[in-house]
């Protein structure tokens, strides 16, 4: 899959992640910028990632700014930013869910 | 070496020290200690010259000490700070009552120019917690509570050499109190002892009154000089307002669990006695509890620690009989003590110190606190964030938590951080002496207390469950994080309330 165009989603509100998708040519390229980078970095990065490729791309820039956010909230605000990204928000991608 | 609860500590500081091994306290004879007297009649006391004052007590490689009664609108910490830094003075040990957020600068700015090398204190946060955790000083902070300060000032393991306190009100020769002027803060609980025991005592006032000055809290007899100031504090910031009932769901819903945890236990009966924190969820458990005390009843004799207005007004509606106050955390309580004969003030000693002829703590029967982190234990943490960095104060927790029933009100998460935890970063508190956890997804009794669990078993109000499933359920939702890298080097060591070693603080590795 394609990305048409940079999307955002998500909030700097605390216990949220503000995730901007857009294009990239290297991969999966996370920038995160996270509240509790030493305690969950790794596993943060292993959620945005395994989301974006359940999409089929393979190429994206993503930065993150996260406040703490559960998994769950990562996993949703990454699958609104790809959905806003692909230009598919309208049609839910309901495997990926 | 290992204490008796399985953390490690360094053997090289081990060397002056003891390691935890009971919170019993037992009755051994204990020695105090008296502070030098330069006698005078009293007169020429008063003077506008800080730099006269400092000049002619402070000297190189001694003891000062400080109270924080006047908390985020403290003037005077920094104004006698800056003076010492100005005349070059070397190698002080700093050992204040505690350090607030107005401070920290200051007191990393003292660091930097070699005026402080060694600090005591009841905590840190903020920048100096940061600077401190990352290995500002060479030998580590030495970590009290308040009553375990008391104890060692007046055994003599702290020394205090010259004692700057700030007050709103003085005479010529030093009576003083905690409760009328512009900078009024009520109780003088933490600075009596300092007043008692420093061998030097400066006032610093912005409201010289008549002599002779009543109620005197502190005493001409303990006082060398009084030092005319501009500005003692900034009212705005030394208390609180009028603290807000909290609403929140999850904070009432733990504090109505409280109150039903308190409300079932054997010790909810005429002329009990009880300790809340000032969280937003402890102000609540003082609303449910006074409706329980109304249903049922019941008045209590006393409330005790640090008073907030929720506090006051049981006292003033004839449900405690007796607040016995050694802050006060906001305006209202501050403004009460010198209205009401009921609200007695109590210095750190009286409150809280283990090696006395009793202390008021000995005679609690509950007490609610709270927690950065408990771990399956029921050890408690209040000094070290899930960062590892320095960022609370013990307070009066290690020594309230000697209540007949010390209840830990927290919530089970805090955004992605768990707050019950399978091992607390830092041990404050151990858990031989809390009893029950209230989180908003149950209740944990401590299986040392199997009285409790009985009666709380047939409590359908009260959801018990055991501390390992509270972990678990915490895991589940936050998963499961990172191991914390910290270096060799011992940035702080906590002391138990009966001067042992509980734990030690490491410098975090970046």
């Amino acid at each position: 899959m394609e990305i048409k165009q940079t999307a955002l989603a998500g909030t700097l509100e605390s216990s949220d992640i503000q995730v901007t998708i857009s294009q990239g040519n290297h991969g999966i390229e996370i920038d995160l910028d996270s509240s509790v980078e030493k305690l969950y970095g790794k596993q943060i990065r292993k959620v945005i990632i395994e989301t974006i490729q359940a999409y089929g791309i393979e190429n994206a820039k993503v930065k993150a700014v996260d406040k703490g956010a559960l998994d769950c909230v990562i996993k949703a605000r990454v699958m609104t930013a790809v959905q806003r990204a692909l230009g598919t928000s309208d049609e839910p991608n309901w495997e990926v869910l | 070496m290992k204490n008796s609860i399985g953390r490690e500590l360094s053997d090289d500081l081990m060397r002056n020290y003891q390691p935890f091994k009971s919170t019993k306290i037992g009755n051994p004879i204990v020695q105090r200690v008296a502070p030098k007297v330069r006698v005078s009649t009293g007169d020429n006391k008063v003077t506008d010259s800080l730099a006269d004052v400092v000049r002619k007590t402070v000297k190189d490689g001694m003891t000062i000490s400080f109270h924080h009664h006047l908390r985020e609108g403290d003037f005077i910490f920094n104004l006698v700070m800056d003076e010492i830094i100005k005349q070059g003075i070397q190698d002080l040990t700093l050992a204040p009552s505690s350090l607030t957020n107005v401070m920290n600068d200051k007191v990393i700015e003292a660091i930097k120019a070699g005026t402080i090398t060694h600090i005591e204190s009841s905590g840190m946060r903020g920048t100096l917690g940061e600077a401190v955790s990352h290995g500002i000083l060479k030998d580590p902070v030495i970590l009290r509570s308040h009553g375990s300060r008391a104890r060692a000032i007046e055994n003599g393991e702290t020394k205090i050499d010259v004692a700057f306190l700030g007050v709103p009100n003085a005479d010529r020769c030093g009576n003083a109190n905690g409760m009328t002027g512009d900078a009024a803060f009520g109780s003088l609980g933490y600075a009596l002892i300092d007043a008692q025991y420093a061998d030097q005592v400066v006032l610093l006032t912005d409201n010289i009154v008549d002599y002779p000055n009543t109620p005197a809290s502190i005493k001409q007899t303990q006082v060398d000089y009084v030092v005319k100031v501009d500005q003692v504090g900034d009212p705005d910031r030394i208390g609180s307002g009028a603290t807000r009932f909290t609403k929140n769901p999850k904070d009432l819903k733990i504090a109505k669990m409280v109150n039903n945890v308190i409300v079932h236990s054997p010790y909810f009966k005429q002329g009990f006695s009880f300790q809340t924190g000032s969280g937003g969820a402890a102000l609540a458990v003082a609303r449910f509890l006074k409706q329980s005390m109304l249903d049922k009843q019941i008045t209590a004799s006393f409330a005790l620690g640090g008073i907030t207005t929720p506090i006051v007004d049981l006292m003033n509606d004839g449900l405690v009989q007796k607040v016995m106050d050694v802050q006060d955390f906001d305006k209202g309580a501050a403004d009460s003590m010198k209205n009401n004969q009921n609200q007695q003030e109590i210095d750190a000693s009286w409150y809280a110190d283990a090696d006395n002829k009793g202390a008021m703590v000995d005679q609690l029967d509950v007490c609610i606190l709270s927690a950065l982190e408990i771990d399956t234990d029921f050890n408690v943490n209040v000094m070290t964030g899930s960062n590892g960095v320095l960022r609370g104060a013990i307070g009066g927790h290690q020594d309230a938590a000697t209540a007949k029933m010390t209840i830990i009100s927290a919530p089970l998460t805090r955004g992605r951080i768990a707050t019950v935890v399978p091992k607390v970063g830092t041990v404050v508190t151990p858990g031989e002496s809390i009893d029950v956890l209230v989180t908003e997804a149950g209740v944990a009794v401590n299986p040392a207390r199997q009285d409790l669990i009985a009666a709380f078993k047939k409590v359908p109000s009260i959801p018990l469950v055991t501390i390992e499933e509270l972990q678990q359920k915490a895991e589940a939702i936050v998963g499961k994080p990172e191991p914390l890298q910290h270096t060799n080097k011992t940035v702080a060591m906590i002391e138990y309330r009966d001067g042992t070693i509980i734990d030690e603080v490491k410098e975090i590795k970046d």
